[in-house]
């Protein structure tokens, strides 16, 4: 549905995205992950044709944004960071004129303005005017506002900020309920929204893409699951890793086993068990049993947020040693 | 068109949501009332002079009192035009719905002309205030109708002029402020360099008179339909259009 290569946003001095590439299929929900500067909303806004790329490709639902941006812009729904509402307007005429603006028929107006009223739950407040609305409402006035046209695509930026506890979960449940017939990408920066929220999240920082992957992926992780680091010293090609391997995989309360490296003096392995077993020891003995020199074992079974902070973190030290480099040359 | 007259009526009812619309058109009818009044005044005490003691030039409302009055409110458009455009783009930017117009599937074109549009017809809106006076004028008299309809056309397009010219002043900035005032300063400019101008047969003279948008008007309050006069007009809130598609273009390539 989204289609993304090598796309590079430049303002005059800063790179604000960074040769990003990534896809999202029809119906998906996307989270898009980042600290506050990471390029998050610079990338949503090339997908809107709200900013053009500096080079690279976007496209949506197969068209280009910068060769056919009325045919995207029809079919995407952008709530930006704050929702774009006329405080002089009440709600309702609000959601008409927006409704006219994205091109719906006069005789429909209407019908699509109650439509969305009632499932943002701002039909109480239709005839208020928006100045008067307290801040969960405008957010979810804004929501409305964006799924007014029914798009084949959400682009949501940073659609729970400022909302209580409360406003958060219901939003997310409006954001769920419209998965089936919306491909939604989400940003955020807080990581417990992604987890509720989305099936997949693309992590970027300083505007370069640092990871995509699903959230169950890093989900489990973060559920007490844990990967194991085996290592073990082989000697005249014993033992053999096939063999290894499968006597890992019969340790009780192990999910998976992968071959990380396999070098002439140590193979490692990474072992990933079911929620809440702890199988270090277990594993110890095994390897031992087996008659093996284990070298080391090791956790590394990380959170989301220790993913998250190693992934974004090692790209700001990358970037501070090629600043300190520079300054020195 | 659809669209146009779509974020013209957005513009409107945003013009008359707040007192801007309604402090403007009092502003206007309280000026234009007391000029009127008093050029009234002189008109009649003058007829009486001339009727004890004979003699003088024929009377005419329409040289006397209208032409100088609409010519008047030319002046004044230049004060007006500031307070009604300075809000246009630079207003959007603030706040950040000009995201929802660039990215709702309608060109930019579409918008400036519905924004230049709903400025329009506001400012038809003040104008329209003096038109109760010129009214109480043809109870009372017998002027022209044809010179007086000449010079509120004569109105419109130098206030269409300036309307766009304060729109594209807007488009440059968020600042409200900075987009009023810098929109009354280039009127101001405009209307010195008229009048710095208009004795002066140099070329560059010539040409900066020409292009002081406030001299096509001279021919318009004396009731005089000039078509190049017209044109000009024309031509410059096309232009001035024309620059702010291309501001509003270039605001998304650099912001």
């Amino acid at each position: 549905m989204i289609k993304v290569e090598g796309l590079t946003k430049r303002y005059a001095r800063t790179v604000a995205v960074d040769n990003i590439s990534f896809e999202v299929e029809k119906g998906q929900i996307v989270g898009f992950l980042g600290p506050n500067g990471a390029g998050k909303t610079t990338t949503m806004r090339v997908l809107t044709c709200f900013l053009p790329p500096t080079s690279g490709k976007a496209t949506v639902a197969g068209f280009d944004v910068l060769e056919n941006p009325m045919e995207v812009k029809k079919r995407i729904g952008y709530l930006p960071e704050t929702p774009p509402l006329y405080p002089e307007m009440e709600v309702v005429e609000y959601l008409k004129f927006v409704a006219k603006l994205k091109g719906i028929a006069s005789s429909d107006v209407g019908r699509r303005v109650d439509e969305v009223m009632e499932r943002c739950s701002v039909a109480d407040v239709r005839s208020k005017l928006i100045s008067k609305l307290s801040k969960g409402y405008r957010q979810r006035v804004g929501l409305a506002q964006a799924i007014i046209h029914n798009p084949d695509v959400l682009i949501l930026d940073e659609p729970t900020s400022g909302l209580d506890p409360k406003q958060i979960i219901e939003t997310r449940e409006l954001i769920h309920s419209l998965a089936g017939d919306h491909t939604i990408i989400l940003s955020t920066h807080i990581l417990s929204e992604v987890e509720h929220s989305c099936e997949r999240v693309i992590i970027i920082s300083q505007g370069k893409l640092v990871a995509i992957d699903s959230v169950a992926n890093l989900t489990a992780r973060l559920r007490g699951s844990e990967a194991v680091s085996v290592e073990l010293e082989v000697s005249g090609g014993r033992p053999n890793p096939t063999e290894v391997q499968q006597r890992l995989e019969t340790v009780s309360g192990v999910s998976r086993v992968m071959m990380k490296d396999s070098r002439d003096s140590k193979l490692v392995f990474e072992v990933e068990s079911l929620q809440g077993r702890h199988i270090r020891a277990d594993l110890a003995r095994t390897v031992v049993n087996s008659g093996w020199n284990l070298s080391e074992l090791r956790s590394v079974g990380l959170s989301l947020e220790d993913i998250f902070l190693q992934l974004t973190a090692g790209e700001q030290k990358e970037a501070d040693v090629k600043e300190v480099q520079g300054a020195t040359v | 068109m659809r669209s146009v007259l779509l974020i013209c009526r957005k513009e409107l009812n945003a013009y008359f949501a707040s007192p801007i619309a309604y402090l403007l058109m009092a502003f206007f009818a309280l000026i234009f009332g007391f000029v009127l009044f008093n050029a009234t005044r002189d008109f009649i005490r003058f007829s009486f002079q001339m009727q004890f003691q004979g003699g003088g030039a024929p009377m005419s409302i329409n040289d006397q009192i209208i032409t100088p009055l609409l010519g008047f409110s030319s002046t004044i458009t230049l004060f007006l035009v500031p307070m009604i455009t300075m809000r246009l783009f630079a207003e959007e930017k603030r706040s950040g719905t000009i995201e929802l117009l660039l990215t709702s599937p309608i060109s930019d074109l579409q918008i400036i002309l519905g924004k230049w549009l709903g400025a329009m017809l506001l400012f038809l809106c003040i104008l329209a205030m003096s038109m109760i006076n010129i009214a109480l004028l043809f109870a009372w008299g017998k002027p022209d109708l044809k010179p007086v309809l000449v010079a509120y056309l004569g109105l419109l397009l130098q206030g269409g002029c300036l309307l766009a010219i304060g729109a594209f002043i807007s488009s440059l900035t968020k600042n409200q402020i900075i987009a009023g005032g810098v929109t009354f300063f280039v009127c101001l400019l405009l209307w010195l360099l008229s009048w710095a101008t208009a004795n002066d047969t140099g070329a560059l003279s010539q040409v900066v008179n020409y292009l002081s948008i406030v001299t096509h008007f001279d021919n318009f309050s004396k009731g005089v339909l000039e078509s190049k006069d017209v044109i000009f007009y024309l031509s410059m809130i096309f232009f001035s259009l024309f620059i702010t598609s291309r501001a509003m273009e270039s605001l998304r390539w650099r912001s």
